[in-house]
């Protein structure tokens, strides 16, 4: 297939050079109608913000340029079909559970899911059986899934209807994707993976099995985190023995009817150039990663994990292009290194929890920033490293799930201050973000190891969402 | 045939100069590379489009970022040198003959090679065998240094481009790691002038003085930069820019067109608004 088209990009610009004159919406009319908005993103981003129309096609019912560009993409990644999504990789994820489970159905997925996962239970009203991934002690940071793990899961829940992969985490650890999909499929079970990590799997050489390559059922692939696409568009990507007509069904019932092409045209040009130009822009990606790797480990104290940590089976594998480094050695939890980067030294990475940071380099990076980079981490161990001695590790904490998502999320509830909620139903969810990742989930039982949990990440700076009470004082706990 | 180089100094306002010659013109890793020989300033160094030294007026800039520290401590025997690529600070360092070690780091190589092809006077201080040039990345070279030079100085260029990674917190902290007990560190540090770098100089004054416990600042005049009116910073663990070692420093017996000592006394005496801008 040629790669090298971009049907939306291609049927903007057509529609850009024939100054039609427009009676539809948007009401600011190509810009004119928003003059200030217009100087601040420009004419040209404006002329191409438009409705969908006929030599455009519809996202809702594709059958013309954003068909093509499907296609396109299908071919890009391996997959029976691809689907351009333009609210997030959220609604990927959450297209992929609806579309193969109801309310009651039985969902196996690991705890440290992006909370996406869990919302859509919410929604759907499907029943989570976690696994529990084990923990790397030394880094805090919780690994993939293991085989044995997924086939303990699945033998105690026979009816489970499929199971949710996470791949690669958030730092870059991977499962045994392979394996794991088939022992699912042995069991009549369909494979979701969220991939939102893991875009430059299906372009880069030498990268971790992607989902479509190990014959998974669907995949969300976040173009937007990796793929140098726009923030929110994506990717929702279906395997062999999945009908892709329902699973069209399954997005419309939530996705906006005015897809927007600015999103669309990214995801079109992104994919083109990452069919065309993948190999050395992840070659790129992984040497700087490895440069900046090696030199922060020579800082001492930090450290920035790579393969070395692999086992084979609960870390199955690595990714090379992340860029992930533990913090408690030098005395600092991940989010207070994360915090003086940002205030100090005007420098944004994606992450900070309690004992990791994440920076996420890209082959838009150049030595210059990686340089920076190392030089302000050596700084802040200058100034601020201490002994490690009273910093909390980060453990897995095993949830109780004692009443399902959806049914204590509508439940009646109680507001209770979160230092008395121990032994209670939670009512809604908790979570440092990012990573996006709950500490507790609705239907969980609040103990005091996560209400500790929690008062310590906001005591050392974490942004902590979900709650009603936004200065997370008070939870919402199920009425009993 | 009118030829003129013209730079904008901010918006609105252009410089020009009369060309008589294009000498150069290249492209390194890291930016664009042009001399021009010209009618009033001599040979004249242009990096992405920016006026960097003239023949004319080089010696204002380069005796000012050497002799200034050089009279506050004329014991200094250890320098590292950061960017200096066409070699002017370089030849006036190399008049010491109490130096005995200037590490030069500058991350482009094709400028030194250019500089010392076209600009074999100005150069001419590489030769010295006290002189080692690195070609790499300041800040990547510093941060391995601990306890060891007795002045940094940072001739650099803007803070947007190559130069950009000399203007940071994270630069300046190693620095002052990389300095022994009497370090100084002197770096361009501006124009005051005009609105789009007033951010730059405040900003770069503030991030030297949460480092070190000395910060100052000193001025020239140099007729080819923006506004004509330059600043360069002077911060150090232990020496005021005004603590002059006169006896010793007239020792050496250099001779100078732009420095003196009543110049360097004058030179930290900054404009009101200067002084507003930095309070």
């Amino acid at each position: 297939m040629n790669q090298e088209r971009m049907p939306i990009y291609e049927a903007l610009l057509n529609h850009r050079n024939n100054r039609i004159v427009h009676f539809d919406v948007p009401s600011h009319k190509g810009g004119r109608g928003n003059p200030e908005l217009t100087r601040f993103l420009g004419a040209d981003c404006m002329r191409v913000d438009v409705n969908s129309m006929k030599p455009l096609d519809n996202l809702c019912h594709p059958t013309s340029v954003i068909r093509e560009a499907e296609i396109l993409a299908a071919d890009a990644f391996g997959a029976k079909n691809a689907f351009l999504m333009v609210n997030g990789t959220t609604s990927a994820v959450q297209a992929m559970i609806m579309s193969v489970c109801k309310s009651g159905d039985k969902i196996i997925l690991p705890r440290n899911v992006h909370r996406s996962a869990i919302n859509a239970l919410v929604v759907c009203g499907a029943i989570p059986v976690y696994i529990n991934p084990l923990t790397n002690k030394d880094l805090g940071i919780s690994l993939g899934i293991s085989v044995d793990s997924l086939e303990k899961a699945i033998k105690e829940n026979p009816d489970a209807k499929a199971v949710f992969i996470n791949n690669p985490t958030y730092y870059g650890i991977c499962s045994d994707l392979l394996s794991l999909t088939t022992l699912v499929h042995n069991h009549n079970m369909k494979v979701l993976v969220d991939e939102a990590h893991g875009t430059h799997f299906y372009f880069g050489e030498n990268m971790p099995i992607t989902a479509m390559a190990a014959k998974a059922d669907l995949s969300a692939v976040s173009m937007h985190k990796t793929g140098g696409s726009l923030t929110q568009s994506s990717f929702l990507l279906c395997g062999e023995n999945i009908d892709e007509s329902y699973i069209r069904q399954i997005i419309n019932l939530t996705q906006t009817t005015s897809g927007s092409y600015l999103l669309m045209s990214s995801l079109d040009i992104a994919r083109k150039n990452l069919a065309l130009h993948g190999k050395d822009i992840f070659k790129k990606t992984i040497d700087l990663t490895e440069y900046a790797r090696h030199e922060i480990n020579k800082l001492g104290g930090y450290i920035a994990f790579s393969e070395e940590i692999c086992d084979g089976v609960n870390a199955f594998a690595f990714d090379k292009t992340k860029l992930s480094i533990h913090t408690r050695q030098i005395g600092l939890a991940g989010i207070e290194v994360y915090d003086t980067l940002r205030d100090e030294y005007d420098i944004q990475i994606e992450f900070g929890d309690i004992g990791n940071i994440l920076a996420i380099i890209s082959s838009g990076d150049r030595l210059l920033e990686i340089e920076r980079l190392v030089a302000s981490l050596s700084e802040i161990k200058r100034h601020y490293g201490k002994s490690p001695k009273g910093l909390m590790s980060q453990e897995y904490i095993e949830p109780q799930v004692v009443m399902s998502p959806k049914k204590s999320f509508y439940s009646e509830k109680l507001v209770l201050p979160l230092s008395e909620s121990a032994g209670k139903i939670a009512g809604e969810f908790v979570m440092c973000y990012p990573p996006g990742i709950p500490i507790i989930a609705p239907g969980e039982i609040i103990t005091n190891e996560i209400i500790d949990y929690i008062l310590y990440a906001k005591e050392k700076g974490c942004l902590i969402t979900g709650p009603q009470d936004m200065d997370i004082e008070n939870i919402r706990i199920v009425k009993e | 045939m009118d030829l003129w180089f013209c730079e904008n100094h901010c918006d609105g306002v252009k410089f020009q100069i009369k060309i008589d010659q294009h000498l150069y013109s290249g492209e390194s890793d890291f930016q664009k590379i042009d001399i021009f020989q010209t009618e009033e300033f001599g040979k004249i160094l242009i990096l992405d489009g920016l006026l960097m030294l003239t023949e004319k007026d080089e010696f204002i800039y380069h005796e000012m970022i050497t002799h200034i520290p050089m009279a506050v401590n004329p014991f200094v025997k250890k320098i590292l040198v950061i960017g200096a690529g066409d070699g002017g600070t370089v030849k006036r360092l190399v008049q010491y003959d109490t130096i005995e070690e200037i590490d030069v780091v500058e991350i482009d190589k094709l400028v030194v090679e250019k500089c010392i092809e076209y600009f074999p006077d100005l150069t001419s201080g590489f030769d010295d065998k006290r002189v080692s040039i690195k070609f790499e990345d300041g800040l990547k070279f510093v941060r391995k240094k601990s306890n060891y030079y007795d002045l940094i100085i940072v001739d650099s260029t803007d803070p947007f481009g190559p130069g950009e990674g000399l203007f940071t917190k994270e630069f300046y902290g190693n620095c002052y790691k990389a300095l022994n007990e009497n370090g100084i560190l002197v770096n361009q540090h501006e124009s005051p002038f005009y609105n789009e770098y007033k951010d730059i100089v405040k900003k770069t004054h503030q991030k030297l003085a949460l480092t070190f416990p000395i910060s100052e600042l000193y001025q020239a005049h140099i007729p080819t930069y923006p506004s004509g009116h330059w600043l360069f910073g002077f911060a150090s663990k232990k020496f005021n820019g005004t603590d002059i070692n006169e006896a010793e420093w007239l020792k050496h017996d250099i001779k100078c067109k732009y420095y003196n000592i009543d110049l360097h006394k004058g030179a930290f005496a900054l404009p009101t608004y200067v002084k507003e801008m930095i309070k």
